[in-house]
């Protein structure tokens, strides 16, 4: 770790005063890293940069929108027709969600795969689970401000579900459609926590990357660094394998803005806003895919609803269902009751995480399709299994499972080769 | 740099290739920047609607001597006057040097009778009085700016008062006796 040599005096002005040069070359240039990590410790980086261009996009898209039920469809469409390169700035946004998605979901899996949850880090994970629950608020009232049928018809069925909450459900209701239905007070009220949402978002980041530089990064092999032999200055090595993984990134994120900028979004979505008709299916953007189908899976004849059934009905415990498997990822850190991190060292625990996984892409694929005939009780066994995984199967590996043994240190398992470092 | 000259691999030569390629990555990095930057500038300028807007067609049939319109082109009032003999005699015989923007009140209509001209002063873009009968017209018969008093004559130009210019003429044409089309 070299010290800090400042040479321009107002710089050292500066630093006298408020040591931020220091704090930024501890921090960015020298912070000790891992050297085993692979691609997959990119998606970190990249979801702090996809922020970043949501932000940046987002904030030029309001110069040309309008928060008005006549008129915010039409100046969406006065952005892609007139506005100078507003059709670009405009997809940028649009697909920018989707990769911001896609990337966090892979960021969590890397997480979940190499037990990056597990203690000293349980906070970081759930300052991180805040980050994805903040992520889906702002990108369905985002998704509401193009008041296009979905749009509508999405914004209707996401703030009716509160409905479902005994006694003071249509209250609360109320209160968020500022009305008695989704209308202009709602379209100027999300505008307003869409703008506002992403700059909270940049706060929680900082809090994440704090209590990340805290206990510093996890690694493939998910034992703790022990000698400087283990670790290297995050630049120029991560900056520069980050800024190739951006690079690759935004191959496959331009790729999808110039080629195929609709690829994720519903055609009726280009339709305006009109109260009177609902389209003949509707579903939410591919990110949220997976716990619509937990919600739709709850009917009253659900075999996890029916043990519940004296208690609530089941349009709330499918609400309930919903955010609970978001919230399930808090408590992971403490249902997962294996010591060993990564997933390397777990003889079985890597089926179950690739089970996981499928069972998540099922649940996608259940919430995009109509619910008739066996994709009913599909969708129900997919919400079983969901909740399973975290309640019955996390933490009974960790009980039956036997670890492999750990290598000594990261250096150790690169010079010996011997295992599966 | 390692300062051992023989058997480290940071020869001279090796050097310049390192400085190449620093350099042409950074410029590289740069320009894409650049690129990247120049839409989410441009998108500020004027949309292609209101570029489309640009043009102003003006009836001008239903107006007579002494009388003036007021008409929208591009957001800003054009001021249009159907001057009378009187006017243009003024206009014609000031001295050019009695003025602060010098300006011949021939190179500023295309026919004597019509005053085409942008109605915002010059000084700070308030819109000058003037335009209807009621109004003051300033010390010397045009329009008077009520912001900070400067005053216009029958031709439209600064006179007395804090404005720097004239008040600008509009590229128009004739299209034909009673039509015109500004912009």
């Amino acid at each position: 770790m070299s010290d800090l040599n400042l040479k321009n005096p107002v710089l050292k002005w500066i630093e006298y005063r408020l040591p931020i040069f220091a704090f930024l070359k501890h921090e960015t240039v020298d912070y000790p890293t891992p050297k085993n990590l692979n691609y997959w410790w990119n998606f970190g980086s990249l979801a702090g940069i996809i922020l970043v261009v949501m932000i940046v996009t987002g904030i030029v898209l309001a110069m040309h929108y309008t928060a008005h039920v006549d008129m915010a469809f039409g100046s969406v469409e006065r952005i892609m027709r007139d506005v100078n390169y507003g059709w670009l700035i405009r997809y940028l946004h649009m697909n920018g969600a989707s990769m911001f998605f896609l990337i966090v979901y892979i960021h969590m899996f890397r997480g979940l795969y190499y037990g990056s949850y597990k203690a000293p880090r349980e906070l970081l994970w759930m300052i991180g689970v805040v980050i994805l629950i903040a992520m889906m608020a702002t990108a369905f009232m985002g998704y509401v401000l193009v008041w296009g049928q979905m749009s509508f018809w999405g914004a209707t069925v996401i703030t009716n579900l509160f409905s479902a909450i005994p006694l003071v459900g249509d209250a609360i209701v109320t209160l968020l459609w500022g009305g008695f239905t989704v209308d202009n007070p709602t379209l100027n009220r999300f505008f307003s926590l869409h703008y506002l949402l992403p700059f909270v978002m940049v706060g929680l980041v900082f809090v994440h990357l704090w209590a990340l530089h805290v206990h510093r990064s996890n690694n493939p092999l998910g034992i703790e660094t022990k000698t400087d032999g283990d670790s290297i200055p995050f630049h120029p090595y991560y900056t520069i394998k980050d800024t190739f993984g951006l690079s690759a990134f935004f191959v496959i994120y331009l790729g999808f803005v110039f080629f195929a900028p609709d690829f994720f979004g519903e055609p009726d979505n280009y339709i305006e806003a009109n109260p009177l008709v609902t389209p003949a299916h509707i579903v939410p953007e591919w990110y949220l895919l997976p716990f619509y189908a937990i919600l739709r899976a709850f009917t009253a004849d659900f075999f996890l609803y029916i043990p519940f059934s004296w208690l609530m009905s089941a349009q709330l415990a499918g609400v309930i269902a919903m955010f609970g498997s978001l919230l399930v990822l808090m408590l992971l850190p403490w249902l997962d009751t294996s010591k060993v991190r990564s997933g390397k060292f777990r003889p079985y625990f890597p089926y179950f995480f690739w089970i996981f996984i499928a069972d998540c892409f099922f649940l996608g694929y259940i919430g995009a399709t109509t619910p008739e005939g066996w994709r009913i009780l599909g969708g129900q066994l997919g919400t079983a299994y969901y909740f399973a995984h975290f309640f019955v199967i996390t933490p009974l590996l960790g009980w039956l499972e036997t670890p492999l043994p750990l290598p000594e240190s990261i250096s150790a398992a690169v010079t010996k080769k011997g295992g599966d470092g | 740099m390692a300062e051992s000259p023989t058997t480290s691999p940071d020869t001279p030569d090796d050097e310049d290739r390192r400085d190449f390629l620093v350099i042409a990555t950074s410029t590289v990095g740069a320009l894409g920047a650049g690129m990247a930057v120049w839409p989410l500038i441009d998108q500020m300028n004027p949309a292609a609607d209101t570029l489309a807007l640009s043009t102003t067609e003006v009836d001008l049939s239903p107006i007579e001597a002494g009388q003036s319109i007021t008409v929208v082109w591009q957001g800003k009032p054009v001021f249009i006057r159907r001057r009378t003999a009187a006017e243009i005699k003024a206009a014609r015989s000031v001295n050019l040097a009695d003025l602060l923007d010098p300006e011949e009140d021939k190179a500023r209509v295309k026919k004597p009778e019509w005053l085409v001209m942008v109605g915002v002063c010059t000084h700070l873009g308030c819109i000058p009085k003037g335009q209807k009968g009621t109004e003051p017209k300033g010390e010397f018969g045009g329009w008077f700016c009520p912001c900070h008093g400067s005053h216009y004559d029958t031709s439209g130009r600064i006179r007395k008062g804090p404005a720097p210019k004239n008040l600008p003429v509009p590229p128009y044409t004739f299209t034909n006796d009673k039509t015109v089309k500004i912009g």
